[in-house]
């Protein structure tokens, strides 16, 4: 038997977790140390799964499959394609840089009992999601997929409502309530659509007897597996539900903007660029390959929520005055292309949705990473507060003007490429809500431009007068991030290999083909 | 009633008889029962017998020995057959030795074994006069706040007759789920409920509320026996007897015969259907399913800690049993008609207890109205009417126990001046002051709302999957719906122990001796060990989940 490289990828940050956890109260910064060496470990296996993964082979790679629950069906079976391999590095990527970002984020204030252990606790929780995460990346069993899908609530949960703003942390009640409130209102929805999503696992399993992806696929693609069409469209709607409020798509997002802004900038970040990236790969990995009928049916709805989110998100974007809460919203407006992107139904758009969830990563990851070494200078996460910071951090308001452009998708940064790809794919077959959505690109530029107006340029406040630049360890954090940013803005090729033949077996999964171009067709 | 009846009556009774048939008991097959029956009578007579001094571990020693002899004798008795290929009916079928009945005893016994020892915790109290006190009353006997209650406390009295008071109950509880005739079921009833209205009464603290519990639990658990007792007469007015086994077959039709006796009553069905629904409904009592639910939330407050976290596990496993049995096999053929009615009490369950829950501000009625949704979904595997039914009904009855008492052992340990801290505002931050204490009653909270890598979930999915196999999906969608409104409120404990700021004159934890600590971590394995690895015992539960008739 080869060495479960896959299983490895989970188990060590899980180790991690643990041993970190372990980690005497007093030794906090050896925690911190163990947990940055652990997530770089993880990075580094990440990146030999990258380079045993071969593009062009089977469809799944790197397969492991033992038995777990036999009465329920359920197989510990593991297995990554193209999409799930680009997002299993973008996570192991990302985390090193929020363990980092985070180094301070849970000192504790002041000395609780002898056992209470904020800071160990805290980098323990991170790599906990990380290995939740990654499971959940590369689970080809539906029912391991779930658990660990729902599970990862738990350490999220704690991370929001335990661990809240410097700026706020400890003295403030109403910030601690407002902290709360985030943490039980993102539990709660997720938990709402996480059950929902149990009845029609249950459901599937009645149907299907089994819960792994590949044979249920098989079987509906070559028919010995025939679901009713109201059945699979109940089926379709149960799983769709729970992804489209992780996802989150417009009117299940009201916990994002509430989580992002309760949570410390690092914990942000691993909401939204890793934890909710799991809702969307999954609409590719399972709506898709399990109903692909009903996800035809549904299409239209779901692209017209799409664009709701998109224009949405971008209008509510612009209205802020909190600069965490204004990433929150433009990550909606960016999540409605993914969704849009996705059930475009095009190979463009599915390619760049998967290259978007890619670039959105990395570069809400540097926008929201600055803005949190930005507020805990100032202790206030107003954009009124600011003003004047480019003239005494240039720096660091050069690194957030990168992630800003990178946010409107400004030609030559990555998330062009992935904005522009979707685009496309969604104009070939639905014009018109091709049409709308780029409305939401130039919202997107408003929203940003003002923010950063607003807080870098202008005359300097006496508050800010005195800020200082970036740390060595924050440019640490934002440095690479900035690098890639541009790196795959001018050449998105290295992901783009990857991703495409995955795209092409969904695109077969549900039968559809790329509409011929207008040109050939008027010949 | 006809002269004709009163004549073959009277001719029936005055035949000579010829020869008595001695008995043939099993002495083997029901040797579980009787080693605890035994140990409780010992127990008596240590009471009786023994200096007070050397009571208390003269009692625990008996105690802790006939729960694990029985257990080992359980495990051999399954060992050898008798829960699939021997199973039979032993007593002069009055027991069914079966699948079912071995796995349940089996899990009473140790959730007996468990109880026990948070019965037993003697260091969670500042000793009183120089004494090491338990949860139990020094005297029951004395009136609250009276001249011999103080002395009685000051003696260093304690209640060690609560040992031999659970040996009791739990010898009943083994009966119930194994009954094969309604008069056993209706003993075995009887058996575990006395013993546990005295157990009720006893609180040390709060003593007005226990006793106060006790005669709310005593007078609705008098009536819900009287409605059973009323309804095996009605039942053997229809039938001709009250053995599971005839009473099925006279249900679908393969006798015939009528008993001259009976000629009035036998095979109406009016009197099986008016019967079958009383019996149930003192089932449905015993299980704290609504409407049968009114007095779960009284007593789980009102008794002491570890008594309720016995009675809401081993309690619900025994009458779980006791109601899989007699819907499986006597009713079946009745299916048509009772599945209705269980499908309306599954749903109003689940709903009412998650609804009620969520304005509940003491924690032990918050876990009182969690048993009631908990009821409810056991109740959707029962209706399911497969083996699956039957195996996944065994297994969540397995894994919600140890949860249950685990989790009313770390209620017991969260204290203040007046006893246990119940009222939730007193559990703000809780996980500040004692983190490894909120956790692990977080991990219990999260396997109640069913959260993934718990046993909560486990049994959770096999409930709903044979539901679910059993064609009643609109249970699995409200079980579902019910148990996100519960998770509101687990989550709220959880929110309340780890984001709370502590009150400056908050409880303190209690470090207890190894007894409770022992309970909690049994509680905390199992409820992972099922959870991440729920194969062997799904297979164990499989296995154990065919009736004998």
């Amino acid at each position: 038997m080869s060495f479960p490289l896959l299983t490895a990828t989970a188990v060590l940050p899980t180790i991690g977790a643990i041993a970190t956890a372990a980690v005497p109260a007093a030794r906090r910064t050896a925690a911190k140390w163990l947990a940055l060496l652990v997530s770089i470990a993880t990075l580094a296996l990440a990146i030999v799964v990258l380079v045993r993964f071969d593009p062009d082979g089977a469809r799944y790679q790197l397969t492991e499959s033992h038995a777990w629950i036999a009465d329920f069906g359920v197989r510990y079976e593991l297995g990554v394609d193209g999409i799930g391999v680009a997002l299993l590095a973008l996570t192991a990527l990302l985390i090193p840089f929020i363990i980092l970002a985070g180094w301070h984020d849970a000192d504790p204030l002041e000395t609780g009992s002898r056992r209470w252990r904020p800071t160990q606790g805290f980098f323990a929780l991170i790599l906990a999601v990380e290995a939740m995460v990654i499971i959940s990346f590369e689970a080809t069993d539906v029912f391991l997929f779930y658990i660990f899908f729902e599970a990862m609530l738990i350490p999220m949960y704690f991370l929001i409502g335990g661990f809240g703003d410097r700026a706020h942390a400890g003295t403030d009640e109403n910030a601690a309530a407002q902290r709360s409130y985030a943490a039980v209102k993102f539990l709660l929805y997720n938990l709402v659509g996480g059950l929902i999503m149990l009845a029609a696992v249950i459901g599937l399993y009645v149907v299907a007897g089994n819960f792994s992806l590949q044979e249920i696929a098989e079987a509906r693609a070559n028919g010995t597996l025939d679901m009713a069409t109201n059945t699979e469209r109940w089926l379709f709607l149960g799983f769709f539900f729970a992804f489209a409020v992780k996802a989150p798509l417009w009117p299940l997002h009201t916990w994002l903007p509430n989580a992002m802004g309760e949570a410390t900038a690092p914990v942000a970040v691993l909401i939204t660029a890793v934890v909710d990236k799991v809702g969307t790969f999954a609409m590719l990995r399972f709506c898709l390959q399990l109903f692909p009928e009903a996800s035809k049916w549904a299409t239209p709805a779901i692209l017209v929520l799409a664009v709701i989110s998109i224009i949405y998100g971008a209008l509510l974007a612009v209205g802020q005055r909190d600069i965490k809460r204004l990433v929150a919203y433009a990550s909606i407006s960016h999540f409605g292309f993914i969704i849009m992107g996705i059930f475009a139904m095009t190979s463009q758009g599915q390619s760049g949705a998967t290259l978007y969830m890619v670039n959105h990563g990395i570069s809400t990851a540097a926008l929201m990473l600055v803005a949190g070494f930005l507020i805990s200078r100032r202790g206030s996460r107003l954009i009124a507060d600011y003003g004047g910071v480019q003239k005494v951090a240039p720096v660091l308001a050069g690194t957030f003007l990168i992630g800003g452009l990178a946010t409107l998708s400004l030609p030559g940064l990555a998330p062009f490429v992935s904005e522009f790809l979707v685009l496309v794919g969604t104009f070939a077959r639905y014009p018109a809500i091709g049409i709308i959505a780029t409305f939401g690109i130039v919202l997107a530029a408003l929203y940003t431009l003002v923010l950063y107006q607003r807080t870098m340029t202008g005359p300097v406040k006496p508050e800010v007068s005195a800020m200082p630049d970036l740390r060595v360890r924050e440019l640490v954090v934002v440095a690479p991030l900035v690098v890639l940013l541009i790196f795959l803005g001018v050449y998105p090729k290295p992901v783009t290999d990857i991703v495409n033949p995955a795209v092409k077996s969904t695109m077969s999964d549900v039968h559809k083909k790329d509409p011929k171009p207008e040109v050939e067709a008027a010949k | 009633m006809s002269a004709t009846v009163v004549h073959s009556l009277w001719t029936t009774a005055a035949d000579p008889i010829s020869k008595i048939d001695a008995p043939k008991i099993e002495y083997g097959q029901l040797s579980p029962t009787l080693i605890i029956l035994g140990a409780a009578i010992v127990g008596v007579l240590v009471e009786a017998f023994v200096p007070r001094k050397s009571r208390y571990y003269a009692q625990l020693f008996v105690s802790v020995v006939a729960l694990c002899a029985a257990f080992a004798a359980v495990v051999a008795l399954a060992a050898d057959g008798y829960a699939t290929t021997k199973a039979g009916i032993a007593a002069m079928g009055a027991i069914a030795v079966d699948g079912p009945a071995l796995f349940l005893q089996g899990t009473i016994l140790l959730a007996g074994l468990v109880g026990l020892f948070t019965f037993a915790e003697r260091r969670l109290d500042p000793e009183t006069h120089g004494n090491r006190v338990d949860s139990f009353a020094a005297q029951a006997a004395s009136v609250p706040g009276s001249d011999s209650e103080k002395a009685a406390v000051k003696a260093g009295f304690t209640t060690t007759e609560v040992f031999p008071l659970l040996l009791f109950a739990i010898a009943g509880m083994l009966i119930f789920p194994a009954a094969n005739d309604l008069l056993t079921l209706f003993v075995a009833l009887e058996v575990f409920s006395l013993p546990l209205y005295l157990l009720c009464a006893l609180a040390r603290r709060k003593r007005l509320m226990s006793q106060e519990a006790a005669v709310k639990y005593f007078l609705l658990g008098a009536f819900a026996s009287a409605f059973t007792l009323f309804g095996i007469a009605l039942l053997y007015g229809y039938a001709g007897s009250v053995s599971y086994g005839t009473i099925a077959r006279v249900v679908d039709g393969t006798i015939t015969t009528v008993d001259p006796a009976l000629a009035d009553t036998m095979g109406n069905d009016a009197l099986l259907l008016i019967g079958a629904a009383m019996i149930v409904m003192g089932l449905l009592f015993k299980v704290g399913a609504v409407p049968f639910h009114m007095w779960t939330p009284d007593v789980y407050q009102g008794a002491p800690t570890p008594v309720t976290g016995f009675m809401a596990a081993a309690t619900k496993v025994a009458a779980f049993g006791a109601l899989l049995r007699l819907l499986y096999v006597v009713l079946p053929g009745l299916r048509w008609d009772w599945r209705p009615v269980m499908w309306a009490v599954a749903i109003v369950t689940m709903l009412g207890g998650a609804i009620v829950a969520i304005t509940q501000t003491d924690i032990k009625r918050l876990l009182a109205y969690s048993s009631i949704a908990h009821a409810g979904f056991i109740l959707a595997g029962v209706i399911a009417t497969t083996p699956d039914g039957v195996s996944s009904v065994l297994f969540y009855l397995a894994a919600y126990s140890f949860v249950t008492i685990g989790a009313f052992a770390v209620v017991t340990l969260v204290r203040d001046a007046g006893g246990e801290a119940t009222h939730l505002s007193k559990w703000a931050g809780l996980g500040r002051r004692s983190p490894l204490v909120a956790a692990v009653f977080a991990v219990f909270l999260l396997a109640f709302a069913g959260i993934p890598l718990t046993s909560g979930f486990a049994g959770k999915f096999a409930v709903f999957k044979a539901a679910a196999e059993g064609g009643a999906a609109p249970l699995v969608v409200v079980g579902v719906i019910s148990s996100a409104i519960a998770a509101f409120f687990y989550i709220r404990v959880i929110v309340l122990m780890f984001f709370s700021e502590p009150r400056p004159e908050g409880p303190t934890v209690a470090v207890p001796s190894p007894l409770t600590m022992t309970a909690i971590g049994v509680g905390v394995a199992v409820t992972l060990v099922l959870g991440v690895a729920p194969q062997y015992f799904l297979d164990l539960a499989n296995q154990a989940g065919v009736f004998v008739r």
